[in-house]
């Protein structure tokens, strides 16, 4: 069944205010439905009070509604409650399995595979672990579509893989990485299996057993939820060996002037005050999306990416896409434009309405490989309209005509 | 699109498509790289330096109109200058660029960038260039 769109929009405030604006920027991060606006205002208003602390009943209360968003994500997610750790974002969620796993079990010579089409998040904190224990890092090519090259799998997993660490769903390509059969190999072949889910938990239903994943990580801002929350999913049995990343209060279970034991998990990964009004509302957000059906987002998206497709094929031969055609690619259009800069491109649209991004996106490996330093964005959410679609394909018809001399 | 007629004029169109001073500079001073790390936008300014002028500017890169436009018509304008003077043009022109202050007659054709004050987002993209020449100066 098709998304009951108008009622959709209706849930986002924002977009109400804004009829002019055409939001193509999804994938950097969601707008947010009244749900989610008002759990947070609720929060500061009738229950604020610190967690894990207080004896008295306000702060028991936030407790409570706190852990309740731990279950709301569990439930999002096909996972235990012990298994989900608050986190600020993906960002926060990567490094600290970086951090806690990969310094505590890498050694000189080990490998750390992961692919080129990896957002900075999944890069970078790989970098500097691997500066640290020695290990060495490489990726998974592409083919020209923009898919994994799993011929290579089986030659890249040798032994001294220790750990593959991978996107779920590209945020530049769109395409969808068949993450259980990459992880039912890796595991085989003895490496912890880490699955950057930023892009692909707020577009489609995820059942993190099924990926087969040791981690899994998310943000919340981009499912409709606040900024500053997200989560690390890690399996038990991974968490309870796993040593801890940040120190501090909360995450302990005894502490002496020069040493300390540490609580059970998820705390153990939650040092500090966390985010608490941002995980609550982050748990609203989960009860939305699955209010609307994760599934009939995901074809919502898949509808919308076709037909953006077909018309920019047919339409705009001078408009370059690139990512996969099939159900393996999800609602994000990256493209250029003739050899127009994307900065030029999109600074255009804007001048519609139509808010695209424009950069490399925090994929540079892929754009080197993409041949270009950046490229334009558009992307799509449930509150996505064909008529969008069309509104953006006018407009970039017009960018192409006002810069007809420049192409 | 009225921000950006006023903007896209024919000589961002010649500079973008034939920027000025592209190239290397065998035995250059400075060599300085700049990137505007949001973008990966990136470009490298060679300065020949004698007798206490940039007898030659020469710069390589890759970017949008703006950027393009800008390094082009900086690398012209700041031959024969002392680094103080081209400093002082650093100055006026970001003052035009960041705060919208009246274009300074001495910025000739950089003129043609005024427009850029009033869409934010390309701030960053008209100033590489000037940006990497502060740096470059600073050596
Ligand atoms: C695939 C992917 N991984 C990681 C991230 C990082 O997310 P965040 O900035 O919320 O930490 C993003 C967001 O841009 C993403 O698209």
């Amino acid at each position: 069944m098709p998304l009951t769109l108008e009622s959709v929009r209706q849930d986002f405030p924002l977009i109400v205010g804004k009829p002019d604006l055409v939001y193509l920027d999804s994938t950097a991060s969601s707008q947010k439905p009244q749900a989610v606006i008002e759990a947070l205002e609720r929060f500061y208003r009738e229950s604020y009070a610190n967690v894990h602390r207080g004896a008295y009943s306000l702060s028991l209360a936030a407790t409570d509604a706190y852990e309740q968003a731990r279950h709301t994500l569990a439930r999002f997610i096909g996972a235990q409650p012990e298994e989900v750790i608050f986190v600020r974002n993906t960002t926060e969620a990567l490094n600290l399995v970086a951090y806690a796993w990969g310094l505590h079990n890498l050694r000189e010579g080990d490998e750390i595979l992961l692919s080129e089409m990896e957002h900075h998040a999944n890069l970078v904190p790989w970098h500097l672990v691997a500066q640290r224990t020695g290990a060495r890092i490489k990726a998974i090519p592409l083919t020209p579509e923009g898919r994994l090259e799993l011929c290579a799998l089986d030659e890249l997993l040798t032994e001294r893989v220790k750990v593959v660490s991978l996107v779920h769903m590209s945020n530049v390509l769109g395409t969808v990485n068949p993450v259980a059969e990459v992880a039912r190999r890796a595991k085989a072949a003895g490496a912890l299996v880490v699955v950057d889910g930023a892009q692909s938990a707020p577009h489609m239903p995820i059942d993190v057993k099924a990926l087969g994943a040791d981690f899994f990580a998310f943000s919340g801002h981009k499912m409709c939820g606040p900024t500053g929350a997200g989560v690390l999913w890690g399996r038990a049995e991974v968490l309870q060996e796993l040593p801890p990343f940040l120190g501090g209060g909360e995450m302990i279970l005894e502490v002496h002037v020069d040493r300390s034991s540490y609580a059970r998990p998820p705390q153990r990964f939650e040092a500090g005050t966390p985010p608490i009004a941002e995980a609550i509302a982050l748990g609203a957000a989960a009860e939305y999306l699955m209010g609307v059906g994760m599934e009939q987002i995901w074809q919502h998206d898949r509808a919308l990416v076709e037909y953006c497709l077909k018309r920019l094929d047919e339409e705009l031969p001078e408009v370059r896409t690139f990512g996969p055609r099939g159900k393996d690619r999800g609602g994000v259009v990256a493209f250029s434009l003739g050899s127009l800069h994307a900065h030029d491109v999109a600074c255009a649209l804007d001048q519609y309405g139509i808010a695209v991004r424009a950069g490399h996106h925090c994929a540079q490996p892929l754009h080197r490989k993409l041949g270009l330093a950046s490229t334009a964005r558009a992307s799509f959410y449930l509150y996505t309209t064909f008529e969008e679609v069309d509104r953006f394909i006018e407009g970039l018809k017009q960018v192409r005509e006002f810069f007809k001399d420049w192409l | 699109m009225k921000l950006l007629e006023e903007l896209y004029k024919e000589i961002l169109l010649r500079h973008y498509k034939h920027p000025l001073n592209f190239r290397t500079l065998e035995g250059a001073s400075v060599k300085m790289p700049g990137v505007n790390p949001s973008c990966g936008d990136s470009l490298e300014l060679y300065l020949r330096l004698e007798d206490g002028r940039i007898a030659e500017a020469a710069w390589q890169g890759q970017g949008c109109a703006i950027s393009m436009t800008s390094a082009s018509l900086m690398s012209e304008l700041i031959k024969g200058k002392t680094p103080p003077e081209a400093l002082e043009l650093t100055r006026k022109f970001k003052a035009m660029i960041v705060d919208g202050a009246e274009p300074a007659p001495e910025l000739g054709d950089l003129r043609a960038l005024a427009g850029v004050h009033k869409l934010h987002a390309r701030v960053k993209c008209a100033t590489l260039a000037w940006n990497t020449l502060e740096e470059a100066l600073k050596e």
